[in-house]
């Protein structure tokens, strides 16, 4: 237990450190590649433990990202001017819905509480009348096609396929100025570690054993004189709120959100960062993430053609050979006997 | 509690019946049993055993009549609440809980608050903790109760949900053929724990194996087409040319004649 | 065009996209009955019906070469469909959610393939000459409402193919072990039935038929690698509310999805009827979370 406790320090401090060591370019991928990994933790959660598979996470990272994103817009727009997209479509008057994003508070609230309510709000009719686990996936890959063609449609709104851009600056601070971007890494990172303590948590109290039995018997749950829908409407929702929280990261990390990321297979890319790692497990859901796209960074610059067979063959690959991802094959080759390393005495508890 | 009240049934199947299609699984079917006792449910294949089980915990819902337990009627509530209200259930198949440590499978059960937002707490509560030191015992697991249920054989497999049961404290338990696939020792110690739950839990058992029937020692009602056949113990049951009849499928007479 | 030209039209447009829904469905709907298999790469099995008719017509003219594809088409992408049950669906039984990422994978590899050899833009097939016209129907009230031909031989193929698979289903030896298996699998089995051959038959054929469905597709619109996505999902839809129960299910669902996607286009854009669609997807669960048709379990659990 507190080897593992060092570990994941030790790993926190070199994290933290690597202002210090990576250039510009690489220090933005690795933040943004862990404000991705908030995301995964969500999925991890309700797949790995619940299993629940979501092919919509991409949505609530964009209710995340546009909620931000809508402020920023208006933040910097000139006074009393409407964001240049609406100029550019003719829209002469702000919608109302836009409205309430001036103000700072509501958006930054709404980076989470929009998340969480389509997300609990989908889950409760979805798993009300117990529907299984294969329509669900389906439903939230709809959802995720829905989504991405109703925000391009809607141009005048949303600013359609390009998406919300051109932001300047976030709450007084430019978004191109260093220091910014060296604080922004901090706050993903600790937001990162954060969102896994608090997923830790969950998966500890009892809360976390009832959603492990759920996916293992949902019904002998529910003759143990559980209701399992608010223990998985509760873990779906709060996989939304870190969806959320990852995208309006994201959003200030690229300084854009638009449909391409978190359409169709945006959204079903990021199941494969959690498969890659394991699904199970929540630090494998983080290294997945950074490992596949850091590999996805790597590939499709150097070989744009592979990409998508890479990714293709990592779905299958890790479905059929390796389910339980590189965690599971690390612990299995721990528990290799020849291959296990002695463990020092003091160490063991 | 008076005396009218003890006297009361604990679980009255008033006059159900279940039909699928025009089928009648159950047939007007009406039966009760205090607090406390036990109940064996006999019958062929197809009689509507597993059915009656399946509508007294509300997986089934009645077509005709009403389930009434504790002088309430709890046909319409959802499984979880009539659960809720004090009945559990062991599956024919077991149901266990396979990823999960024996351990921890009797501790889902034995937990009282099963409010989902009463369960972010890494604590139990040490009335729970001691129920569970009890069942372990109890059913025989206590070594092995680190272990993931999946690596159980048949026969623990069988007991541990027995033991979660169990550990619900259900006022009533229902055990669908508790000892399938056990050797003629472990349904001997199956029927013994039976018997000591008896009195503490009313409890209604099916099986099919007479001689395990036999060492649980309780009344025997005969299940055959949705109706209740007849009612006794068991030597009376084995001596009824009708239960007989439909045992090997044939018609009272035929079976009278055969035997002449 | 009076209204009524215009609700007529859409109405035939709505059965169009049922018949087409109905052929890209089929194939899902039974091995997803049957074996719980998701197949994520049933869309792709269009996509490369769609370039074997190209192929077809390129090699062997427009007359001939058209009913060449649809043979060919429903040959190899059967074929296809046979080697990914035999490779790679069979190591996945018993786990539907994973059949879904790995025939993704699938699915994601045939796109990319597609884009090497035929190019991203797409390939266009022209119809044959007695195909690529429309016919008017004069009269009152239809005046001005044609109807492309294109469109009624996929209505015409659409009926064609699901009476034939209610043909085998009701009346070979085939069909028999498709039912016995999908009551109850280890029945089937205990009996002495050669559940993985009925398996592969079954997913065999239903991808055999996304390719003879992309093949005619190909004479309606340009064939691209990403075409089978556009269809997947709402193939899928109309899996979800036909309910996994009968071939009579999903012909209803598909008839429901079509029309309705056809007629809300009436009041508003594609992209609103696409939400409206899954609203209603959504809305129907709550009054029949098994679709239209289902089968009744007795099974504690239900994959």
């Amino acid at each position: 237990m507190w080897n593992k406790r060092i570990a994941y320090g030790l790993a926190l401090i070199v994290l933290a450190a690597a202002p210090l060591y990576l250039a510009p370019y690489e220090l933005s991928l690795l933040g943004r590649f862990l404000a991705l990994a908030i995301l995964a933790l969500g999925i991890s959660l309700i797949w790995g433990t619940a299993g629940m598979l979501s092919l919509g996470q991409g949505v609530f990272f964009a209710l995340g990202g546009y909620a931000l994103a809508m402020h920023l817009k208006l933040a910097n727009a000139d006074a009393g001017a409407l964001p240049d997209f609406m100029q550019w479509s003719g829209l002469d008057k702000l919608p109302w819905w836009w409205e309430p994003f001036r103000s700072p508070v509501f958006a930054v609230a709404g980076v989470f509480i929009l998340p969480g309510i389509v997300a609990a709000l989908l889950a409760f009719l979805v798993f009300r009348r117990r529907v299984s686990g294969a329509y669900f996936a389906i439903i939230t890959q709809a959802l995720a096609l829905a989504a991405a063609t109703f925000v391009i449609s809607q141009q005048q709104f949303t600013g359609g396929f390009n998406g919300l851009t051109g932001f300047g600056s976030v709450f007084g601070f430019s978004l191109t100025d260093q220091h910014t971007q060296l604080a922004l890494y901090w706050i993903t990172l600790g937001a990162l570690a954060l969102a896994y303590l608090a997923t830790r948590l969950l998966l500890d109290s009892r809360f976390g054993t009832i959603l492990l039995a759920i996916r293992d018997g949902e019904n002998r749950v529910r003759f143990l004189g559980y209701n399992p829908l608010p223990f998985k409407v509760i873990a779906f929702a709060f996989a939304g709120v870190l969806a959320g929280l990852s995208g309006a990261l994201v959003t200030l990390d690229l300084g854009v959100i638009s449909p391409a990321m978190f359409g169709v297979v945006p959204s079903i890319e990021m199941v494969i960062w959690v498969a890659v790692g394991g699904r199970a497990s929540l630090i494998g859901a983080v290294l997945g993430t950074l490992l596949v796209n850091f590999g996805k960074d790597w590939i499709s610059s150097a070989f744009p053609d592979l990409w998508l067979y890479a990714m293709g063959a990592a779905f299958i690959l890790v479905v059929t050979l390796a389910p339980t991802g590189i965690v599971g094959l690390a612990q299995r080759w721990r528990s290799i006997p020849m291959l296990r390393r002695p463990t020092p005495p003091a160490l063991v508890e | 509690m008076t005396a009218i009240a003890s006297a009361a049934p604990l679980l009255e199947v008033d006059h159900v019946t279940v039909s699928y299609d025009g089928f009648k699984a159950l047939n007007d079917l009406y039966f009760s049993m205090l607090p406390g006792s036990v109940h064996v449910l006999i019958g062929p294949n197809g009689a509507g055993k597993s059915t009656l089980l399946d509508t007294i915990i509300g997986r089934v819902r009645p077509t005709e009549g009403r389930i009434v337990f504790k002088g309430e009627d709890i046909s319409a509530l959802p499984e979880f609440r009539i659960v809720q209200r004090g009945i559990c259930r062991k599956f024919q198949t077991p149901g266990v809980l396979d990823e999960l440590s024996v351990e921890a499978n009797i501790l889902v059960a034995a937990t009282r608050d099963r409010r989902s937002w009463r369960s972010f707490t890494m604590t139990r509560s040490a009335a729970e903790r001691e129920r569970v030191e009890e069942v372990l015992t109890m059913i025989g697991l206590i070594a092995k109760r680190k272990l993931p249920a999946a690596q159980l054989a048949h026969g623990e497999r069988q007991w541990l949900e027995i033991g979660m049961v169990v550990a619900s404290d259900a006022d009533l338990l229902l055990l669908d053929e508790p000892a399938a696939g056990m050797t003629n020792r472990e349904a001997g110690a199956t029927a013994q724990l039976i018997r000591q739950l008896a009195g503490r839990h009313a409890l209604i058992v099916i099986d099919h194996d007479m001689d395990f029937v036999e060492q649980i020692a309780a009344p025997v009602s005969v299940l055959h087409m949705g109706s209740m056949l007849a009612q006794g113990t068991v030597e009376e049951m084995r001596r009824d040319p009708q239960v007989a009849a439909v045992y090997l499928g044939k018609a009272p007479k035929g079976a009278a004649d055969a035997h002449a | 065009m009076s209204e009524s030209t215009l609700v007529l039209g859409q109405l035939f447009n709505g059965i169009s996209v049922a018949s087409i829904l109905l052929l890209a469905a089929l194939g899902l709907a039974l091995s997803f009955g049957l074996m719980r298999v998701i197949n994520m790469a049933h869309g792709e099995m269009v996509m490369v019906g769609g370039y074997l008719s190209y192929m077809s017509i390129q090699a062997f003219g427009q007359g001939p070469g058209f009913f060449v594809g649809l043979v060919v088409a429903f040959i190899c992408t059967a074929l296809f469909g046979a080697l990914m049950e035999a490779t790679l669906i069979r190591r996945l039984y018993g786990r539907p959610l994973d059949t879904l990422l790995a025939t993704w994978g699938v699915s994601l590899i045939l796109q990319q393939a597609a884009r090497s050899i035929f190019g991203p833009t797409g390939v266009e097939v022209t119809a044959p000459a007695w195909l690529s016209g429309s016919l008017a129907l004069g009269g009152t009230a239809l005046t001005g409402f044609a109807v492309p031909a294109v469109r009624l031989f996929i209505i015409v193929l659409a009926a064609l193919v699901l009476g034939g698979m209610t043909l085998i289903l009701s009346k070979t030896k085939l069909g028999l072990l498709v039912r016995a298996v999908h009551q109850n699998r280890a029945m089937a089995e205990a009996l002495g039935a050669n559940t993985r051959l009925v398996d592969l038959a079954v997913f065999s054929l239903g991808t055999g038929i996304a390719g003879l469905a992309g093949a005619a597709l190909a004479l309606m619109a340009p064939v691209t690698p990403t075409v089978g996505q556009s269809y997947i999902v709402y193939a899928f839809l109309v899996v979800i509310v036909g309910g996994l129960g009968s071939l009579t299910g999903t012909l209803f669902a598909a008839l429901l999805v079509g029309i309705f996607s056809a007629v809300t286009q009436i009041f508003t854009s594609v992209s609103v009827a696409d939400v409206l669609l899954l609203v209603s997807v959504i809305v129907f669960l709550q009054f029949r979370p098994r679709g239209i048709v289902f089968a009744r379990s007795r099974a504690l659990e239900e994959t």
